[in-house]
């Protein structure tokens, strides 16, 4: 595989027109990093990921690969390969062919390309299907093999556009494993788009949150959802009620929100609640129409069982409050 | 079956039924009286309803005594297969450059079908007039011939303009270059272009990506076209009389020459060698792809 290299982007922007796509994001990414570009549909995470492969002209700004800049080299040439959403397998070629593909386009010869292309499809567990056409394959299989002719380059940097949203859930979780643990074996940098917060805490060394064409938040799993900087990010991480206050908002994650019963100093009605197995779902809305959701857990709701229209008062450490900016 | 299944064959039955009798009764059946005609026998001023191979053996005469000569037969067919050969190879490449003009350049669907409808032009003059209109063009003392002479770039007239395989040809093209353009840009539009991004990806360049990816993915398209081509002109008759100011020989030709002679069990016996002819040309072409795949 290629040398795992770091990648910077430096005010990188993409307008078409009057329309800001990507408005100068800078970004740090170190060699070998699982890093998931997350964030709502229209956020600019699928610009940016189409600007570091070479499929989308730069505006303004820089693409900097293992200390070279790359921002104008066609895609081949920048060591990243990128893995489409729709996989973009070629219909009329068989899955050897599709994975040594790009080592065709190199003139290496049938029996060097052939062999690479196997030890790839080992890796991906496809090589009972090397003579298969894509359109005789499943969605999990087809993105195996997106995956191992995307790797044939020995990329530094591996581009997955939304790689699972075209499976079934129970296949979206084993590939994510999967994906996991491919690039822990490969040791290279894989940047990951995605729209699923839940994914992305579940595969990222470091999460990128993107809004409207910029970054709102960028660490780890941990310190992103722990620490949400802004109200955008508490709520798109889910799990946090958002609660206004004389200081300002603060956001408290669900599952250290408290509901005591009877009248207090921020009164709410037990509007639903769902039983999720360790935890309890309350949903409970307040005097000015506000929802939030409490998960309580089973042997705290079991003692003093709410039920809908019940009135409680909302409440909550102060260490587990978290100022937004 | 249930009464529901038996009216829902009635159905499907009633819905093909009006093309199926306009074709057995247009088609099918004169088809079968020309193939029954072919082997009637005749003499100079009439047909004679008795079986007999004439048709059939005076239309090969001399092909086997005369070898290493061409006879007559094969002289026509050479002729027709060149003309073909020129038309559907010249119709592809323009063909297919259009298509991926229509289909890779023009964004917008608005543009797409405006484009498209430009190319039936040459249908919206009858078959007649747009091969008179040639002549003004490049006649003796046409448009092109008084430019050349004018600028000094020739001395005389240029006589193989018109009335020459070179008139034939550009009419012909002229012609059917859009039934190309058509069933290739119909192949072309259905590649996803991410494919082409994925071949970009891999370090392709445009021709590598044109001959490994478009090419094979417009294969049906090219197939359906080609046939088109040359079905039609393999039968040609008119455009290679007029354009070829009826001195060039055409298989289509043949038939007609002997139907003015009212010498029909030959004209028929050559109307059903023809037809042998293209149907060997189509079952070769389809064996290079499945048509059904594109339908």
């Amino acid at each position: 595989m290629g040398h795992p290299a770091a990648l910077e982007l430096v005010d990188l922007t993409r307008r078409y027109g009057p329309v800001v796509a990507v408005a100068g994001i800078d970004l740090k990414i170190p060699a070998g990093t699982y890093c998931c570009l997350l964030g709502p549909s229209g956020c600019g995470k699928t610009t940016t990921l189409r600007m570091i492969a070479g499929h989308e002209s730069v505006t303004e700004g820089d693409i900097v690969l293992g200390g070279a800049n790359v921002t104008g080299l066609e895609p081949a040439r920048r060591g990243t390969a990128m893995m489409f959403q729709s996989y973009a397998l070629f219909p009329h070629l068989d899955v050897i062919d599709n994975v040594s593909f790009a080592l065709r386009m190199r003139g290496v010869d049938k029996k060097t390309r052939h062999t690479r292309a196997r030890e790839l499809l080992d890796l991906v567990d496809m090589s009972p299907y090397a003579d298969r056409l894509p359109s005789q394959l499943s969605g999990g299989q087809q993105q195996r093999v997106a995956l191992a002719r995307a790797l044939i380059t020995e990329p530094q940097i591996l581009l997955l556009d939304e790689p699972l949203s075209a499976l079934d859930p129970f296949l979206r979780v084993k590939m994510r494993a999967e994906l996991k643990r491919l690039q822990r074996e490969l040791g290279i940098t894989f940047i990951h788009v995605t729209h699923g917060q839940e994914e992305a805490m579940a595969l990222a060394d470091l999460v990128v949150l993107m809004n409207g064409g910029r970054i709102e938040q960028q660490g780890s799993p941990r310190d992103v959802f722990n620490a949400p900087r802004t109200e955008f990010v508490a709520r798109f991480m889910g799990g946090h009620n958002v609660v206004e206050t004389p200081t300002g908002k603060i956001a408290i994650r669900s599952d250290l929100t408290r509901l005591v019963r009877g009248d207090g100093p921020r009164p709410a009605f037990v509007r639903a609640i769902e039983y999720q197995g360790p935890h309890v779902h309350v949903a409970v809305t307040t005097a000015d129409g506000v929802e939030h959701l409490a998960m309580v857990p089973e042997a705290v709701f079991d003692r003093d069982p709410l039920e809908p229209g019940a009135v409680v008062s909302i409440d909550w450490d102060e260490a587990a409050a978290h100022t937004l900016a | 079956m249930t009464p529901s299944t038996i009216s829902r064959h009635m159905v499907a039955w009633a819905q093909a039924a009006p093309m199926a009798l306009v074709f057995l009764a247009f088609f099918l059946v004169p088809l079968a009286l020309v193939v029954m005609v072919s082997f009637w026998d005749y003499n100079d001023y009439a047909m004679i309803p008795t079986f007999s191979g004439r048709g059939y053996t005076e239309s090969f005469e001399g092909c086997l005594t005369r070898l290493p000569e061409a006879c007559t037969m094969l002289k026509t067919y050479g002729q027709t297969l060149k003309f073909c050969a020129m038309v559907w190879a010249i119709t592809l490449v323009v063909g297919f450059t259009v298509a991926y003009f229509l289909a890779f350049h023009v964004k917008s669907v608005t543009w797409q079908i405006a484009l498209s409808l430009v190319c039936t032009i040459p249908f919206w003059t009858s078959n007649v007039i747009r091969m008179i209109a040639w002549i003004p063009l490049l006649g003796r003392n046409g448009l092109i011939n008084k430019t050349l002479v004018g600028l000094h770039i020739v001395d005389k007239p240029i006589e193989w303009l018109l009335y020459s395989q070179f008139s034939v040809v550009l009419a012909l093209v002229h012609l059917f270059t859009f039934f190309m353009v058509i069933p290739i840009f119909n192949s072309m539009i259905r590649i996803d272009k991410s494919l082409i991004e994925a071949a970009y990806d891999a370090g392709a360049s445009g021709w590598q990506t044109l001959w490994t990816v478009i090419v094979p993915l417009c294969k049906p398209g090219i197939v359906i076209g080609s046939i088109f081509v040359v079905t039609i002109v393999m039968g040609d008759f008119v455009t290679i009389g007029v354009m070829g100011g009826q001195q060039i020989a055409s298989a289509g030709k043949v038939v007609e020459t002997h139907l003015n002679a009212l010498q029909f069990p030959v004209a028929a016996a050559n109307a059903v060698i023809l037809l042998g002819v293209t149907l060997m040309i189509i079952a070769a072409m389809s064996k290079l792809v499945d048509v059904r795949k594109e339908l």
